[in-house]
Formats: C-alpha cells, structure tokens, sequence
C-alpha cells in the first residue's frame, strides 16, 4: 500500500508541518474538519454516500473516504468501519467489494444483517447516506497474487462472498480471470448475495463455473461432496470465506490430504487457540488498578472488569485501536500463541492474555 | 485545622458513612447507564465552539494594530484558551469521555493549549490531587508547593512574601502547572530521580516550546508589520486565561468551609469515606450557565471530586442529589457566589503569611504525630475513576 498524499509530497508534509506549529496542540486536521468533515487524517473517515439494498436483510454501502486514505488495497482485503450509535463508536470489519482503484472516490462494503447482530442491523437498515463514519485501512492476507494461479476453486457460505467478488471483479476487470470454480452456498435464492451478478458473469465469461447451492433445499456442502462439485480440486488453488463450522471442515479436509498450503481461508471470528498462559495479575497503568487473570481473558475484558475505560475497536486484533505499550512482563497473542515481552512494544489488548504478571502503560 | 479522620468532623455513625457511598455509587451508576448521544452532542459543540472561537480570534488579530480588533481578538482567543483548558481539556483527561470510544476525544491521547504536557497533568493532578484531596504532605495541590493554605503547614519567613508570590502565581499559572508534576519538595530533599526529572524536563521543554513558538513567533510574525500588536495580544489572552483557571482552582478546596486531612485518614480509608473527604474537602460557588460552562464545571467542584470521570455536562443534575444526601445527612456542602468563594480565598492567602500566633482563628494545635510520607507501596490503590495517569516510568 502506498503511503497517503501528504507523505508522498514533499510540499504537501512541509505545509502540514508549518500548519502544525499553528494549530499545536491540536492538527491543521481539527480545524479543517469543521469545514469539511472529510478533511481530517488524524482518524481515517469516510462518507456513506449510497446504501444498496442486495437482498433483504443485506446491503452494500457506498462509501466516499476522506484524507488520508489510499484506494489501492488488494481485493479480498477487508477494512474497519466505525459507526456512532447513541454517542458511541462501535467498529467492525467487513471486506471490501470494491475494485481497487476503479470505483471513483469511493470504496464499497456488504453487510448482512445478523439476527442478534446490531450493529450490522444498523449498518443495513439505519444508516442514512450523508452519514460520516470512521474508517481503519484495508488489511488481511486473504488476497489472490497477480498473475492469480491458473486453476482456482472458491468455496463460499453466505457473506464470505464479500471478499470473493472483490476478488472476481477485479480479475474480470484486469482480463485476468483464470479457471475459477466457485461454489457458493446460501440459504435460498433470495438470500443470496451477488445472484444476478454471479450469474451474469458466468454467462460472460467461460473460465468461470458457479455452482450456486441453496442449504434449504440441499443442505449444507461437505467434504465428502467435495470431489462432486469440482472433480479436479486437488489440482486447484482453494480460496474458502463463510460460516466457522464450514471453514473448520474444508481445513480438517485439506490437512488430512495434505493440501493444507494450498487452501486459503478469512475468518471473521477470533479463533481462540487453547491457551497455555498462565495469566496472573495484571496492572492498568503503573500503581493503577490491578486483576487477577486467567490465561483465557483478554487483557481488553479484565481492563473493563476492572473499571478502566480502555479504547476498543474490532475486539477481533484486527484494527489495533486497542493497542498500548507494555510496561513490563509478558502477553501472549491468543491467535498465534506468539508471546510479546519487549518493554514499551505495543501490543493489542482484545487478542493478549497475560503469560504471567505484567503491567500495561495506560 | 486538619482532620486525621473524616468522622471527627461529622456525627455520623459507620453505617450512616457506607449508607451516603451506597447512595453515591447508585448516583454514578445512574449517570454512567445513561449516558448517551446528548453527551456526546454537548462536548462536540463544545469544541466546535472553542475551535471556530480559536480560529476567529487568530483571523481577527491579523487587525490587531486597530484597538477594537486587538480586544476582540483577544478577549475571542483568551476565551477559547479557557474553554479548551478547562471544559474541555481538563475534562476530557479526567476520561469524563472515553466511553464515547472516539480516540479523537479521549484522554489517553487529549494534549490541552497550554504549557503542561498532558502526561504530566494526568499523573499530578488525576491521581496526586484527586486521590489525597486536601490531605497534608500528599496533595501538592495544597498551596502548590508555593503558598501557605493551611494553618497546619510550617510558617516560615518566607511565607510573608505570599501576596506576591500569590500574583506571580496567577499570571503565570500556566508556568506553575507546567512544573507541578515535578514535585518541587521532592527536589529539595534530593529525593527526585534524576533521570526522571531530566525526562520532565525536556517534556516541558518541548511544549513550552512549541506553545510559545505558536502564540509570540508564528502568528506574530504572520501579521507583518503588527508583529508586536498580535504579540501583546496573544500575551494578553494567556495571561487572561491564567487568571481565571487559576481562581476557578484556587475556588475548588481554599473557601472557608472546605476542611483538610492529615495523613492518618488515608489509613484504611473506605471507598465511602473517601466520598466523605471529597465532600467535605472541596467547595463549590454558584453562578449562571454560562459561568459554569467557561469554569469546566468546576463550581461543582464537589460533585466533580465523587465522581470526576462522569461528564462534565451532567455535574448540574448531580448537585441535586449531591445536596439532598448532605441535608438529610446534615453533612456540610460549602457553596457561595464566586466573589465570596475567591474572596474567602484570597483572605487566607494573606492572613497565612503571618505566623499562627499573629492571626486569630488559632485553633488548639494537634499533636505532632511521628509523621513521614508512606511509600508508594503502603498508599491505598488509586480510584479506578480516575481516569488514565501515568507513574514513574512516565
């Protein structure tokens, strides 16, 4: 990703520098945000310019970003959204299925509404175009190289198929689609995100087989069907986004074959590994509150408990809005098992368990 | 006097001081379950007041050689130094808004116009002063390592010099809380880690610098020939902003009335009877809207100290209750017009610089305990409403 306009211009970062020393302790960026709202990097923004309903319960928002922004992330990437309910942030993430690059000034994503989900319910149904929400910049390696490989199966549940059309549009755009079969399962034909695009672009375009399954009537795809649907996918790059029971069976599958480095997954849930941490006892800012903690809380959830009001974003480790130095002892990283002891080195609060007593600088 | 333990002063029976915390912990429950986006609309058009204030202040001083311009001008920017610095600043390092969630609001990274680093402040005055409000030897608050504000502090020669040393304070106030959090006492006796003070220092340094480059270089020297006019002005609007956050300050716990503690009374104190000693150490004055949004709210200074990481807006509705528990209490809640409050204030300031003897109101001295400074570690734990501060390894 290439750096936002002000870095790249030397002009452009003197005059913000100069601009700096005016407005100090604030930024220029204050300021010209009373004018326009969009004019502000010092948190990334956007615009919610059109909603477009793609299904009942789901809905593609059309979003013009702000300064600071870079419109190049790789498709399958996804971005932070951060939206104001009732004077609070609550943030998410979603994958883009913008092209990168093509779209105008804008980007765009699709929400589903979940039954239980709120913020994705407000996202679909409350949000009014002119809204200004907060952005955090395209992220995640569920991408596809360029050149893509030759053969490619998609397996998608529902709205995984966000980071997949993505994907497709932009290789159809760069003329680039190469054989992909993509199996795409979701509950019923009304449900069914992208139906009439999919369709259309199978028509178009012969390298592409979509093989459409509605789990009402045909239940849900499983391994075993798998050598049915695409007879050749031992052959084939695999690219799998949907529903975590799903995800957890096509990994089980690939591993036991073997194919495990040729299979690609994006989760949207925090997978939580067993934890071996011990966790301990750990210090909100130095001779602040403290807590006794398992090794299976988050740094994030005990600071809560405690009563500190600790910034927060995704509460996934994906937007790092959470991040804070570490004063000393030692966290592990939930998702990787990574441990993290370097004084001063940030580390995300929402995926972090103590490995032993350790004190966070707030 | 000082009290060594907040029932001293009061009649109340334990079970009557955990009853009034009950009732205090319910009011904050209350508060923090509603807040909401009335909140959040009240600080964003606070600040978009104060920066389009800022904004036009600075324009109309490119006039600042014609006299109506500078006034203007000046009286705009002093206002909205005053209004970042004490409704919203002040506030929002308090954490009073970090359950928006928004970094841009948020006390973990709110650096306020003036010459203090924000670091600093969270840690002097968030935890130093709210956690040992008014308890002598601990709230450096007391008098800023400066004045005598207590019959209970040692008179020396030097406290005779304190109407002056008082002036000095306050036109330069902005000075004295840049070097607040050094613990000038701790200087004295050797105590300070040298390596920690070399890092204040040069955090001071630099915001000093950048502050003074903005107000006496840069804008100065974008209105050309009026250099010196926009100077004397953007002077004039710092110096107007130290005088009144220093009053509104010194408001807060100097008023008769407003009772300090000795160290003894941190000794097993109870989340109940420090709301006690919040109440009966802090004072508040009485005034229109207007006054209270320019003083941060701080004419509530007593419902700010129970709970100062509630916002700032609802302060107001709080002092209702606040008074209803201290009338069936028959607690006292020291309140005034702001004249008297500063008047009281200023009365002490002048009669302390006399010795005990010369003054009257002499009470019974109490006996001098064997008396030190506890360690860190044998201090309570700081209140968790205290928003974020940093220690030593700031």
């Amino acid at each position: 990703m290439t750096d936002p306009l002000v870095d790249r211009s030397t002009a452009l970062s003197r005059l913000r520098k100069l601009g700096t020393a005016l407005t100090t302790p604030l930024s220029p960026d204050d300021y010209l945000a009373l004018i326009n709202p969009l004019w502000s990097q010092r948190e990334l923004r956007g615009r919610v310019e059109k909603v477009v309903p793609e299904t009942e319960n789901a809905a593609t928002l059309v979003i013009r970003p702000g300064w600071g922004w870079s419109f190049d992330h790789a498709p399958g990437q996804y971005i932070g959204i951060g939206v104001e309910i009732d004077g609070r942030f609550h943030w998410r993430s979603y994958s883009l299925s913008s092209v990168p690059l093509v779209e105008g000034n804008t980007v765009s994503i699709t929400v589903k509404a979940m039954p239980e989900g709120f913020l994705s319910d407000h996202l679909v149904n409350g949000l009014e175009p002119g809204t200004i929400v907060r952005l955090a910049t395209p992220q995640g390696d569920f991408v596809v190289p360029d050149p893509p490989p030759e053969k490619m199966l998609m397996l998608v549940g529902g709205s995984g198929i966000t980071p997949i059309m993505s994907i497709l549009r932009t290789l159809d755009r760069r003329g680039s689609l190469p054989d992909v079969v993509l199996a795409y399962s979701a509950r019923n034909r009304d449900d069914m995100m992208f139906l009439d695009e999919l369709s259309e672009l199978a028509d178009r375009a012969d390298q592409l087989t979509f093989i459409p399954r509605f789990t009402d009537d045909e239940g849900m795809m499983t391994v075993e069907q798998l050598d049915d649907v695409c007879h050749d996918w031992m052959a084939r790059e695999t690219w799998a986004c949907g529903p975590a029971p799903m995800l957890d069976a096509f990994s089980d599958h690939y591993r036991r074959l073997g194919r495990e480095d040729h299979l690609h997954v994006e989760r949207f849930t925090l997978a939580v590994a067993d934890s071996e941490a011990g966790g301990g006892t750990v210090t909100f800012g130095v001779g602040g509150p403290t807590a006794e903690v398992d090794g299976a809380t988050t740094l994030l959830e005990a600071g809560e408990k405690a009563g500190v009001n600790m910034l927060f974003g995704c509460r996934m480790g994906i937007c790092h809005t959470c991040d804070v130095p570490l004063a000393s002892g030692r966290v592990r990283d939930l998702r990787s098992g990574a441990e993290h002891g370097e004084p001063g080195e940030y580390i995300q609060t929402c995926i972090s368990v103590a490995a032993g007593d350790c004190t966070l600088s707030l | 006097m000082a009290f060594s333990d907040v029932r001293e002063y009061t009649h109340l029976t334990d079970d009557e001081v955990e009853a009034i915390g009950r009732e205090l912990d319910e009011i904050r429950a209350e508060i923090e379950a509603d807040r909401g986006q009335a909140d959040r609309d009240y600080v964003t058009r606070i600040i978009t007041l104060q920066r389009r204030l800022a904004a036009a202040g600075r324009i109309t001083l490119f006039a600042s050689f014609f006299p109506p311009a500078w006034l203007l001008g000046t009286v705009m920017l002093g206002s909205a130094k005053i209004l970042e610095n004490m409704e919203i600043g002040h506030n929002t390092m308090h954490g009073q808004w970090d359950w928006m969630n928004d970094p841009e609001i948020h006390s973990s990274n709110w650096e306020w116009d003036t010459t203090q680093p924000a670091e600093q402040w969270k840690h002097s005055h968030n935890y130093i002063h709210h956690q040992f409000t008014n308890v002598l030897g601990h709230d450096n608050d007391i008098g800023y390592g400066i004045l005598r504000m207590s019959r209970d502090q040692k008179w020396t020669p030097y406290n005779l010099g304190q109407p002056v040393y008082n002036f000095l304070l306050a036109a330069f106030f902005e000075y004295g809380v840049a070097l607040h959090d050094l613990d000038i006492e701790a200087i004295r006796k050797g105590k300070k880690d040298p390596k920690l003070l070399k890092k204040q220092l040069k955090q001071i340094g630099d915001k000093v610098g950048k502050q003074a480059f903005k107000d006496y270089l840069m804008y100065p020297a974008l209105t050309g020939p009026f250099f010196l006019h926009t100077l004397s002005a953007n002077f004039t609007a710092n110096i107007m902003r130290n005088f009144w956050s220093y009053m509104i300050i010194f408001c807060g716990h100097f008023p008769d009335g407003a009772v300090h503690f000795t160290e003894e009374e941190l000794e097993d104190e109870t989340r109940a009877e420090w709301y006690l000693r919040q109440m009966l150490g802090s004072a508040n004055f009485e005034g229109s809207k207007f006054l209270h949004v320019m003083s941060g709210q701080l004419g509530y200074q007593i419902e700010h100290h129970l709970f100062p990481d509630l916002p700032s807006n609802r302060y107001a509705a709080i002092s209702v209750k606040v008074r209803d528990i201290c009338k069936r209490y028959d607690i006292p809640y020291t309140t005034g017009p702001l004249y008297k409050q500063y008047g009281q204030t200023l009365r002490t300031i002048m009669k302390l610089s006399l010795p005990n003897r010369r003054t009257e109101d002499n009470p019974a001295p109490i006996s001098p305990r064997e008396s030190r400074r506890l360690r860190d570690d044998e201090r309570p734990l700081r209140r968790s409403e205290l928003g974020k501060w940093s220690g030593a390894s700031a």
